[in-house]
């Protein structure tokens, strides 16, 4: 059984201008000690997606879902209390921002310490031990001294290792992982990429890595969901996305971007033309035919998921006829 | 006209930065003592990360802030408080961020015709050709001459950003990440944008990111920067080919391509940011290089010119003498 369990997930959030369908009929899976990456770019709701399964979408936006399970447990019938048990101490979140998500006014120790105190009745010394053990592990040095000290005394990349450790001191079944180094400079973020990945190993968690950067997908995650426009438009293994992009989306992102050695420099990239379209009203078809090259009259139609390979399928109909072709 | 487009000469920027109430002020060197020249018609990379220095060179180079010390030359003429208006209408910025560097409640019509207005050049009726020209020519379609910016998505703003630019027909453009707040997608159409209008006008550009990936693509020539002095300044193909600076190595090896063959990699670089308050006597990347050794603690590392360049790095030096 997958640890976590997201079929037909659908967000609304009603607008004056009309109800807007952030998220729809979204299906995913993910295993014990799998990583999972929702790529996406901005308006995807690849964040509203994972804010959702933590129950922590603003109040205006409307979540439903045919199954929404947490290693056999319901979580749409959850209520908040149970709910709030849950979060930090079986599923935990690691957020873009460190600055922003740490509390400037408590000290690091204070908030790690609080972080394990909410969930487990463990004394203040077995805490604060727990706490220097992370930081430790996470590759913080002199981490008693560290605890006494606030998080503007940290630099970016410590921060977002205190905001690792913090989200592991309940030993974590998943974690949900929403841009966790777009805010870092490109050495550091390797070096958080790698921890991340290493700690995840070694504790067996499950994660989800929702981002933007293809290039940090393709290292980290074992399998992959590409959303666009609320859906997820292609999903597989990470292997078979990368080496086989299916849907016109997904290969046109990847012409997106320059790669050494595959793109000759000073040569025009590829771009996807168009915008992406308004998500407000009744939607139908596929949501990307406006900017696809392969768009036939039936891509106004109902879509369905057309399989690639093991694992492997495309939400696009277009997709049988289009291998034909190639 | 002379071929350099673009020239620094020991550029030094000092801040006085309060370290809290009762403590003193300490100096903050952004820029240290930066020489470089940019060529008429190239594209001149700057590669740093946050804390750097590259915006502020930046806004030296729009004379925006004046150099603690050194000159800077536009055209061979050096930027001083009486020329500074018609020195610098020749420069002109395109910035980060398109959200926060268009106005709000002016009129796209009204944005891209801000610099002649300000520059006192042509009436209404030219201005208002000539920036209809400039939407033409960044790709936006004439209807939007009367639009705000927050009817416009990001990347229709950066190209009003980009209007506006070469509305005073610059010869250097300043592009400061000029790609980093967008998606993937429109990046990719704003960069074919930029080298299309590089083709078309001649234009120099001075491109400063921290995106390596869309250095390679598009750079001619690329100068590294570490905490406010340039490390390593090579050809495009000379420095991904052969990075001589170990800082330039641990930034190459940390561009993740999307290659699900391989995993992340080690850059030996550790994970503190770099100290911009803690500079010492030897090599500013000391601290943090894999090859640091005793004499990079306490000499500052000489220049060793390469054929293609140059890098400031002890282990050069060493290499040069035991190859003698």
């Amino acid at each position: 059984m997958a640890l976590l369990e997201v079929q037909d997930l659908v967000i609304d959030i009603p607008t004056a201008s009309g109800v807007l369908h952030a998220v729809s009929e979204l299906s995913f899976s993910v295993d014990r000690g799998e990583t999972l990456a929702i790529v996406g770019e901005s308006g995807s709701g690849k964040s509203l997606t994972s804010l959702a399964i933590m129950d922590l979408l603003p109040r205006v936006a409307k979540r439903r879902a045919a199954r929404l399970t947490f290693d056999g447990t319901d979580l749409l019938s959850m209520r908040e209390p149970e709910m709030r048990k849950l979060r930090g101490s079986r599923m935990a979140m690691i957020f873009q921002e460190p600055m922003t998500s740490l509390n400037p006014a408590y000290t690091i120790g204070n908030q790690l310490m609080e972080a394990l105190r909410c969930h487990e009745d463990v004394s203040a010394e077995k805490a604060r031990a727990r706490a220097i053990e992370l930081l430790e592990r996470v590759g913080i040095a002199g981490a008693e001294r560290r605890l006494l000290q606030y998080p503007h005394q940290l630099s970016g990349g410590l921060r977002q290792r205190v905001m690792i450790a913090m989200a592991l001191m309940c030993k974590p079944d998943l974690i949900i992982a929403d841009e966790p180094t777009t805010a870092l400079d490109v050495t550091i973020q390797a070096q958080i990429l790698r921890l991340l990945h290493d700690l995840k190993k070694e504790f067996g968690m499950a994660m989800i890595l929702v981002t933007h950067d293809l290039g940090v997908v393709a290292r980290v995650a074992d399998k992959v969901a590409v959303m666009y426009a609320g859906a997820i438009v292609e999903r597989g293994p990470a292997r078979a996305v990368f080496k086989a992009p299916s849907h016109p989306y997904t290969r046109g992102l990847l012409n997106c971007i320059p790669v050494p050695g595959r793109t000759a420099p000073g040569t025009p990239l590829g771009a996807i033309r168009g915008q992406l379209p308004n998500l407000i009203g009744r939607l139908e078809g596929c949501a990307f035919r406006d900017r696809c090259d392969f768009a036939a009259p039936e891509c106004a139609g109902p879509m369905r998921y057309v399989p690639i390979d093991a694992g492997h399928d495309v939400r696009c109909i277009r997709a049988e006829a289009r291998k034909a072709v190639a | 006209m002379t071929d350099i487009a673009l020239e620094l000469k020991n550029v030094w920027r000092r801040f006085e930065v309060s370290q809290g109430a009762f403590k003193g002020k300490a100096t903050l060197t952004a820029v240290a003592d930066v020489s470089l020249q940019v060529r008429r018609g190239e594209v001149y990379a700057l590669v740093g990360e946050s804390g750097s220095g590259k915006s502020t060179l930046a806004k030296m180079l729009l004379g925006l802030l004046p150099p603690s010390s050194g000159e800077i030359l536009i055209d061979g003429a050096p930027i001083n408080a009486g020329n500074r208006i018609a020195v610098v209408r020749r420069i002109q910025p395109i910035f980060q961020d398109p959200y926060s560097s268009l106005n709000p409640r002016k009129s796209i019509e009204q944005l891209i015709a801000l610099p002649l207005v300000v520059h006192r050049i042509g009436d209404g009726a030219s201005r208002r050709t000539k920036v209809r020209e400039m939407l033409d020519m960044v790709g936006l379609p004439a209807r939007l001459l009367d639009a705000y910016p927050g009817q416009l998505s990001g990347g229709q703003r950066q190209r009003v950003a980009i209007a506006r630019a070469l509305v005073m027909r610059p010869e250097v453009v300043i592009c400061d990440e000029p790609t980093s707040a967008l998606d993937v997608s429109v990046q990719a159409q704003i960069l074919n944008l930029l080298l299309e209008l590089k083709r078309d006008l001649g234009l120099t550009y001075f491109f400063i990111s921290h995106n390596l990936a869309v250095v390679e693509h598009l750079a001619d020539r690329v100068a590294v920067m570490y905490l406010g002095r340039i490390v390593e300044e090579r050809t495009r193909a000379g420095l991904f080919a052969t990075p001589r600076h170990p800082y330039t190595r641990g930034l190459l090896d940390s561009v993740l391509t999307p290659d699900p063959d391989l995993g992340v990699p080690d850059t030996h670089l550790g994970i503190m940011n770099a100290n911009p308050m803690a500079v010492q006597n030897g090599c500013p990347f000391q601290p943090r290089c894999p090859s640091a050794m005793d004499i990079c603690a306490t000499q500052p590392p000489p220049v060793t010119a390469l054929p293609d360049g140059w890098a400031t790095c002890h282990l050069l030096q060493e290499e040069a003498l035991a190859s003698q």
